[in-house]
């Protein structure tokens, strides 16, 4: 079985010593200590796992490590900036876009790679790119308000 | 009408909240209070009725003002550190309802300061006073007014040690940008200054005088999340975060059906791998292991052999909640007849009588259960994710046999809960793996663990007979509800003739409390029932329902939905459908208006599928306490009711759950949510009830009338249309 020695997180190479089978997610959290991706489901359906490789998010729960090693890996760790909020961070904090926020991590980095590959998404376009993600409190409504707050298709917060 | 003591009761007829623990009284002493807090000033709030007590035993003493004794019933606590900032404890605790929010507000609001001087410690059971657990929506009713008497005597103690030091009348000196200033700011404190050197700790009056909700300045405004940026950067441990050092991660062998015994397992396999702990101890096995993945190879190597009996399947379910429990006496709640069915069928025009049924469905919160456990000698910490923390304690203590005060029970703020985390099964379960392997052990239940080894919303089934008179007047209602609840039970509308009653039953499964509790089943089935009611004297649904209730309360929010739905203003376009319903519960008044839209099939095996397009919901919960976070509540107790109401449900065959995960147990997704608009009517003359759950029993009987009006296809069970409208 392969080793992987090392994975590109957040723009730093990190040490690791796993097998090429692990979990990312796995790895993420209990080696490399970034807890912000979450466990939600172990099967890719709810999308707490959620981290952007090449820019394109991915569920990190079902992804072996040895896809991903060589890759950019990006987590919601890796969206601030010198202490400054991603716009999507804020947009999520000013649509107050959560409630218990076990989901937020995995909603900000799912939007993070749609607003990437599309930066001015319909409210067609964000629902068809989300809904890989549950929201178990049900803030569906302020998720899809903070990612257009977040694209600028909005200027404010919706109600 | 049922008057305001019944409805305390309907309120604290909990009856599946699973709390069975005793309420403990430990003796609180002061210097135990002084040594835990180090100097400052600590406010303690004795629970109501401890202090009528306490009135009696004061006489007796002859003590009083500072040196009066320390209750043992406290209900919350606050500490002016010698800093200056403000420390409350709760035993509430918070995991996505905001309470943690809600309750600075409450403090900030009676001592004048801003939110950010204020730290809450909750749900810590050696830090934080006794509390029963957190459910049924008492934090905003019971807990906020304690913090609120306990911040506003905090205040006046601190005007009165500012007064001495400035040397002025206590009477001119207010608390202005946190700090404390004389009539013409000349001169100023901080409460740091007023804090320092101070061993001070009083036990507040019970005739506090409160802000009230009309002069709110930081309660009743959208105060932004607490902690908020910990949030939306990853930064915030949940229990599943939290790392110990030498912690090793746990893995249950889980039985191959529900009480099933253990009669072989092979443990050597396992045993022989490097640093892995195996644990059999009766039906329990599991294991611990360095890391996740060795957790789980360690877990596969046992071989195991259970032997279960046959149990029944959904297909049997409500033929079996029919049955009253023998063991249980059948009994239920009190029914509190008025009047007599007979004379009231008698009168009626038109006789109906229904059956609504509705599933089992699972909390599937986000965050799975999770604990980490650690022994420190014979002294267990657990950090867990629980509703109920002193109730965990006390399943520890009496798992391990040893006294509560060898426990302490840590709740980080948790991935949601609904009424599905008041157990402790994971917590007994990773420190026992702990224990044997001699160091902290994290496990972390898997989603499909989560869905069948957790509790489920009961499923239930609902008879209803009725009568009414050609012109829309109710003259006979009698309501029997099997397994599912008590809990909102008792209608508003006014009936002469009624009979209201639960009859518990033996459920096939696991059960317990639920966002809201029966109320959404009893919700659906007296909506449901009122709307075929109003069609069999062809009445509009909501003439019919004002016609029926007098209650002023929810016939404001009738109003106020039908009218922002725009209800009778314009038909429903083709394959659409409108519909309606309205109640009350834990204090709330809620409204639903909705409408429906028939869509294609999504395969060839469905029927057409049910789109709920629009809904309207107006909420009053007397003052409003947090308008963003109020308007949240509300939207995600519809986005969660859109599950219960169309497709989750639980199946289950011979004692395993056959659909124990995400893809084969479908929640609520973007996809799937309406366009939702609330309205929300703010009663500052009022006191503010919770709002978690009540918002969710609206939508489930507006959506199955709205389904009516679309087709004429009355359904009376929930879900309602899990593989699309079939029996149309």
């Amino acid at each position: 079985m392969g080793k992987i020695t090392a994975l590109n997180v957040n723009g730093k190479k990190l040490p690791v010593d796993v097998d090429a089978t692990a979990s990312l997610l796995g790895v993420l959290r209990n080696d490399l200590n970034l807890t912000g991706s979450k466990y939600g489901c172990g099967e890719g359906q709810c999308g707490a796992c959620t981290v952007l490789v090449d820019g394109q998010p991915i569920r990190s729960c079902i992804t072996q490590v040895g896809r991903v090693a060589g890759k950019q890996i990006t987590t919601i760790e890796g969206l601030e900036k010198d202490g400054r909020l991603h716009p999507l961070q804020e947009a999520f904090l000013k649509a107050d876009a959560m409630q218990c926020a076990y989901c937020t991590s995995g909603m900000i980095m799912s939007s993070a790679g749609l607003l990437q590959k599309n930066p001015r998404p319909s409210r067609d376009e964000i629902i068809s790119a989300m809904n890989g993600n549950i929201c178990r409190c049900g803030t569906y409504q302020r998720i899809v308000n903070a990612i257009e707050i977040a694209a600028g298709t909005v200027k404010e917060v919706a109600r | 009408m049922i008057d305001e003591r019944d409805r305390l009761d309907l309120v604290d007829t909990e009856r599946y909240e699973l709390f069975a623990s005793p309420t403990y009284n430990f003796e609180f002493h002061r210097r135990d209070f002084l040594k835990a807090f180090g100097a400052g000033i600590v406010l303690v709030v004795p629970l109501t009725r401890v202090l009528a007590q306490q009135g009696r035993s004061q006489g007796e003493s002859g003590r009083g003002g500072l040196n009066e004794r320390i209750p043992n019933d406290i209900g919350a606590w606050i500490h002016i550190d010698e800093d200056g900032r403000v420390n409350v404890f709760t035993g509430k605790v918070e995991m996505g309802q905001n309470i943690r929010t809600s309750l600075t507000q409450a403090v900030a609001e009676e001592l004048h300061v801003p939110v950010s001087m204020i730290h809450l410690t909750m749900g810590d059971t050696d830090l934080t006073p006794f509390d029963m657990g957190t459910f049924g929506s008492r934090t905003t009713p019971t807990m906020a007014p304690q913090l609120r008497k306990a911040a506003a005597a905090a205040r006046e103690v601190l005007i009165e040690l500012a007064a001495q030091r400035l040397n002025v009348e206590p009477n001119t000196v207010r608390i202005v940008n946190a700090q404390f200033v004389n009539h013409d700011k000349s001169k100023t404190l901080t409460f740091a200054d007023v804090a320092k050197g101070q061993q001070l700790l009083k036990v507040i009056p019970e005739n506090v005088a409160l802000t009230p909700a009309s002069e709110w300045s930081i309660s009743g405004t959208s105060t932004p999340k607490m902690d908020g940026r910990d949030f939306v950067t990853g930064k915030h441990q949940y229990t599943s975060d939290i790392k110990r050092e030498r912690m090793l991660y746990g893995k249950v062998v889980r039985p191959s059906a529900f009480n099933a015994t253990l009669v072989f397992s092979d443990t050597k396999a396992a045993e022989a791998m490097p640093g892995v702990t195996v644990v059999r101890d009766g039906n329990f096995i599991g294991v611990a292991a360095a890391d996740q993945p060795t957790a789980a190879k360690a877990a596969d190597a046992i071989a195991v052999d259970w032997k279960a009996p046959g149990q029944p399947s959904n297909a049997q379910l409500f033929d079996l909640l029919r049955k009253p429990s023998a063991e249980r006496g059948g009994g239920g709640g009190p029914a509190r007849p008025q009047g007599s069915i007979a004379d009231g069928l008698a009168a009626a025009d038109k006789k109906l009588e229904q059956t609504y049924t509705v599933a089992y469905i699972a909390h599937a919160p986000l965050e799975p259960r999770a604990a980490v456990a650690e022994w420190n000698g014979d002294k267990l910490t657990v950090w867990t994710g629980t509703q109920r923390p002193f109730g965990v304690r006390g399943e520890l203590a009496e798992a391990f046999r040893i006294a509560e005060d060898k426990v302490r029970v840590i709740v980080p703020d948790t991935g949601s809960g609904y009424g599905g985390k008041h157990t402790g099964e994971c917590a007994i379960e990773a420190a026992r793996l702990a224990r044997a392997a001699g160091k902290p052990v994290k496990l972390v239940w898997s989603r499909e663990e989560e869905f069948t080894w957790a509790y489920f919303r009961p499923a239930g089934v609902i008879d209803i007979r009725s009568g009414v008179k050609s012109d829309g007047t109710i003259t006979a209602w009698e309501f029997h509800n099997y397994n599912s609840g008590p809990s909102g039970i008792q209608g508003t509308y006014e009936i002469p003739n009624q009979i209201n009653q639960f009859h518990q039953s033996n459920s096939p499964l696991r059960q317990g409390s639920y966002r809201g509790l029966a109320a959404t089943a009893n919700h659906f089935a007296r909506e449901s029932h009122i709307d075929e009611l109003a069609h069999s004297v062809s009445m509009d649904p909501l003439a019919f329902r004002l016609k029926n209730l007098k209650d002023e309360r929810l016939r404001a929010v009738l109003e106020a939905a039908t009218k922002a739905f725009g209800w009778n203003q314009a038909k429903p376009p083709k394959d659409h459908g409108f519909g309606l319903a309205c109640g009350f519960e834990k204090g709330g008044y809620i409204a639903a208006c909705a409408e429906i839209g028939l869509e294609p099939a999504a395969s060839k095996d469905e029927g057409r599928k049910v789109r709920i397009a629009r809904v309207v919901e107006a909420f009053e919960c007397g003052a409003i306490v947090n308008p963003t976070h109020l308007n949240n509540q509300i939207e995600g107790a519809i986005a969660m009711a859109v599950g219960g109401a169309l497709f989750e449900g639980i199946q289950f065959e011979n004692g395993k759950i056959t659909n124990p995960k995400f893809s084969a147990y479908r929640v609520p997704r973007f996809r799937d949510m309406p366009a939702i608009e609330v309205v929300m009517i703010d009663r500052k003359d009022l006191p503010s009830a919770g709002a978690g759950e009540t918002p969710i029993v609206g939508l489930a009987p507006a959506v199955a009338n709205a389904i009516f009006n679309a087709t004429g296809v009355r359904l009376r069970s929930l879900p309602l249309a899990p593989k699309g409208l079939t029996t149309s």
